[in-house]
């Protein structure tokens, strides 16, 4: 039997299924713009974070409401789970801003003759958050946590691109400001893998009651029986 | 502004663990009224100087588990019980153990305040001694200033303590049966939906009340009201049908109950 | 609403509320008459005398019922002491305790005792008491009045104490007193209005009770010096002044009504008086 409140909470995941999609598009085509110099792409990223920045103050101010209601068990995990992840997507938006500012700077230059693995990087984050927001979607706690060691692959691949540009940039020093704009740019996709890993994390509290964030600590509770 | 963190407080804060032993151990308890069996082999163990809540739908037997506590379902006569419960170690079903002794030591305090109509303020207070032999004036006036002062009722009562008892309000006379309840001294207090018919301020000073009385008693309360158990218990047990389906620290129930009826009915599915 | 539905109910309300009236009327009326004729035809007759002095001889005008009302309430205290604490221990017993076979053929039994005509009762206790002592006496009289109360106190009481809220009871027990305890100073207590109520309410008709008494109490014209002796009681004597041909006893018989009835009213309007709410309650 569905109740009132089961249907709020289907307007909340909804919306904050939207705001996912906002973000990815984002992070995706702030990727296209620097490895395509795209300059008016890259405005039109930047321009659309409020859209993003927008959704972060509706959603807070759902999960508000829908706390007066005292939602309990499934619901309340659902409603603080539902703010966290908003507010990682609203960073995952941030970092896509910043990776079009860093394209706009760059197409205004001459592109730097230098061989970066990006493309798959921003593939491995993107296809983390996609994952872990598929996660969401279909309660499935295991899918999530295969999602949280992916974020250490990113993490060498970063460090290993930065030492990429940090050796280019010792030899060529007149592209050093344009190589500091790709560490930044990278910086940012390594983040948004970060904030992947945190939504999946979240995912896995929703399903299993299980807090996986910072192993070590207390938290050894029984599962829980809602999914 | 230096602050320093005690780490031992700390982790202290962070873990919860029942201090000492149970104060009531229910095993394999079965009541029947006649032919029909209202609990079903209940075993639990209620918390010593802890809030216990027994929560769930109409007719799940909370209130025939928490009458079964002091022996007031023998009230009935149709009533049988099975099984053992145990006060501090005493079987309180045992042959040569009295009802009345029994009650003396478990309270009760009920939906309806029902303050006796005949008596005064300190008169009420003082009723279950009075009528167990206690006539020490002294002694009398000590607990009934006691009793209202546990009450949260003292201050709004002490100017007039021999008005008619039922002259107070009806979340003061629900205080007034807690006091009175208390005078006696009992060791455990149950309370059967004692803020169901309270407004909303009068039940949040009841709820208040529960908290503080718990760092001196121990506290069984039977409650439909979710919202309530979860402000003012220390433990829950869910009851469906007779059986104790859940039973376990009152966030875990709360926010990740293990049972699927359990996360049901606290989520409103039923019930 | 269609117009003539509206006007039909109208007077069918407005015929109502004249029939019940009228009704209503017709069940106080007899009571008016009574006490007008009384007051009409006995007043007259109420003097100090009345109150003070013993029946002057046959024929003789004047004199008083003085006996008569001293006689009424020797018979009425006999009664009480009798038919009340049986009454009330018995009421309490089927309220508070027994099995609800036993109580229940108790009750049964009680209604029907209580629908006993009163004189059969004067011939029952004539039979156990006045033969056996050789002749009338007040101890008759007053035993026969106080077996009458106590089906009829046992009742009244049985239902005041199942009017108190069992949560009463309940909260009494959990305190851990004792059961007899509880029911005695907390159940009764409450009840002892209402149980008060039934026993003058029982007086009141025990004060008028005429046929029983005549097999036993007999009626005395002048003293009973114990209980021994036979003793006028208001009822019989009113019966007695009444079907006799001498005009001044008659009205003495009025009188004797009147002051009767008086009682009967002094004794409902005490009754209400004392079982008012003087207490004020919050909502």
């Amino acid at each position: 039997m569905e109740t009132h409140l089961d249907m709020e909470l289907d307007g909340l995941r909804q919306k904050l299924l939207l705001m996912a999609s906002h973000a990815e598009t984002a992070v995706n085509q702030a990727v296209q713009a620097l490895t395509q110099r795209d300059h008016d792409l890259a405005l039109r990223v930047k321009d659309d974070d409020r859209v993003i920045d927008q959704f972060e103050v509706e959603i807070d101010d759902l999960v508000i409401q829908l706390l007066t209601k005292a939602p309990l068990a499934t619901n309340l995990r659902l409603v603080t789970v539902a703010m966290k992840i908003s507010q990682n997507l609203e960073r995952v938006g941030d970092e896509a801003t910043k990776i079009a500012k860093r394209a706009r700077d760059l197409s205004r230059e001459p592109p730097v003759k230098i061989n970066l693995d990006l493309p798959r990087m921003a593939g491995m984050a993107l296809n983390m958050l996609k994952a872990a927001l598929d996660a969401f979607v279909n309660r499935d706690s295991a899918a999530a946590r295969a999602i949280v060691p992916r974020d250490k692959e990113v993490d060498a691949l970063n460090k290993q691109i930065h030492e990429t540009i940090a050796q280019h940039m010792v030899a060529n020093p007149d592209t050093i400001s344009r190589c500091l704009n790709w560490m930044v740019a990278t910086k940012s996709l390594e983040r948004i893998a970060d904030h992947a890993k945190n939504v999946a994390e979240e995912v896995v509290y929703l399903c299993e009651a299980q807090d996986i964030r910072h192993p070590g600590a207390k938290n050894q509770a029984a599962p829980a029986a809602g999914a | 502004m230096n602050i320093t963190v005690n780490p031992a407080a700390a982790a202290a804060l962070l873990t919860q663990k029942p201090v000492g032993p149970p104060a009531l151990t229910v095993r394999n308890l079965s009541v029947f009224f006649g032919a029909n069996k209202v609990l079903r082999e209940v075993s639990l163990d209620i918390a010593a100087r802890a809030v216990t809540a027994i929560i769930g739908p109409s007719g799940c037997g909370k209130s025939t588990f928490l009458r079964a506590l002091n022996r007031m379902h023998e009230l009935n006569p149709e009533a049988r019980m099975e099984g053992e419960i145990r006060l501090c170690g005493d079987d309180i079903y045992s042959r040569n153990v009295e009802p009345v002794a029994v009650r003396r030591r478990v309270g009760m305090v009920f939906q309806k305040s029902n303050p006796f109509p005949t008596m005064s303020i300190v008169e009420n207070v003082t009723v279950g001694l009075r009528l167990n032999g206690i006539r020490d004036r002294k002694l009398l006036a000590e607990r009934t200033e006691q009793s209202l002062h546990m009450a949260a009722l003292w201050d709004e009562v002490k100017d007039r303590l021999h008005d008619p008892a039922i002259s107070l309000s009806g979340g003061q006379q629900q205080r007034l049966c807690i006091a009175r309840a208390l005078a006696v001294q009992p060791e455990v207090l149950l309370m059967d939906e004692p803020a169901s018919a309270l407004d909303p301020l009068a039940t949040s000073k009841i709820e208040d009340l529960i908290v503080q009385l718990k760092k001196e008693y121990t506290i069984v309360i039977v409650t439909h009201n979710m919202q309530q158990a979860a402000r003012a218990s220390d433990y829950t047990a869910f009851f469906y049908l007779g059986e104790l389906i859940e039973f376990g620290p009152t966030a875990k129930i709360f926010t990740s109950p293990s049972q699927k009826r359990t996360e049901d009915y606290v989520t409103g599915r039923f019930g | 609403m269609t117009a003539p539905n509206h006007n039909w109910r109208k007077f069918k309300n407005a015929f109502m509320q004249t029939l019940t009236f009228v009704c209503a009327i017709l069940v106080v009326t007899p009571l008016l008459l009574i006490y007008y004729h009384l007051a009409r035809y006995g007043f007259s007759a109420l003097n100090w005398d009345f109150f003070t002095k013993l029946p002057k001889a046959v024929g003789e005008p004047g004199g008083g019922m003085v006996n008569a009302i001293v006689g009424t309430f020797t018979l009425l205290a006999q009664a009480v002491i009798i038919g009340v604490p049986v009454g009330v221990l018995g009421g309490i017993y089927l309220s508070e305790y027994g099995g609800s076979r036993f109580n229940w053929w108790v009750r049964f039994t009680a209604d029907i005792i209580n629908g006993v005509p009163s004189i059969t009762w004067g011939i029952v206790v004539y039979g156990l008491i006045v033969v056996p002592m050789h002749g009338f006496s007040a101890l008759a009289g007053g035993v026969v009045l106080g077996l009458m109360m106590i089906p009829l106190v046992m009742r009244t009481t049985e239902e005041v104490l199942q009017l108190v809220p069992g949560g009463y009871r309940e909260a009494a027990l959990a305190l851990g007193i004792a059961q007899w305890r509880a029911i005695v100073q907390i159940v009764v207590r409450t009840a002892l209005k209402g149980i008060v109520t039934g026993v003058l309410l029982a007086l009141a008709r025990m004060a008028g009770e005429t046929a029983p008494l005549l097999f036993t109490a007999f009626g005395n014209l002048g003293w009973a010096h114990s209980l021994r002796e036979p003793i006028d009681s208001i009822p019989v004597l009113i019966f007695n002044y009444a079907i006799s041909p001498y005009e001044d006893w008659h009205r003495q018989a009025w009188a004797g009504a009147l002051v009767l009835l008086m009682f009967v009213l002094a004794v409902n309007v005490g009754v209400r008086f004392l079982t008012r709410d003087r207490i004020q309650r919050h909502a």
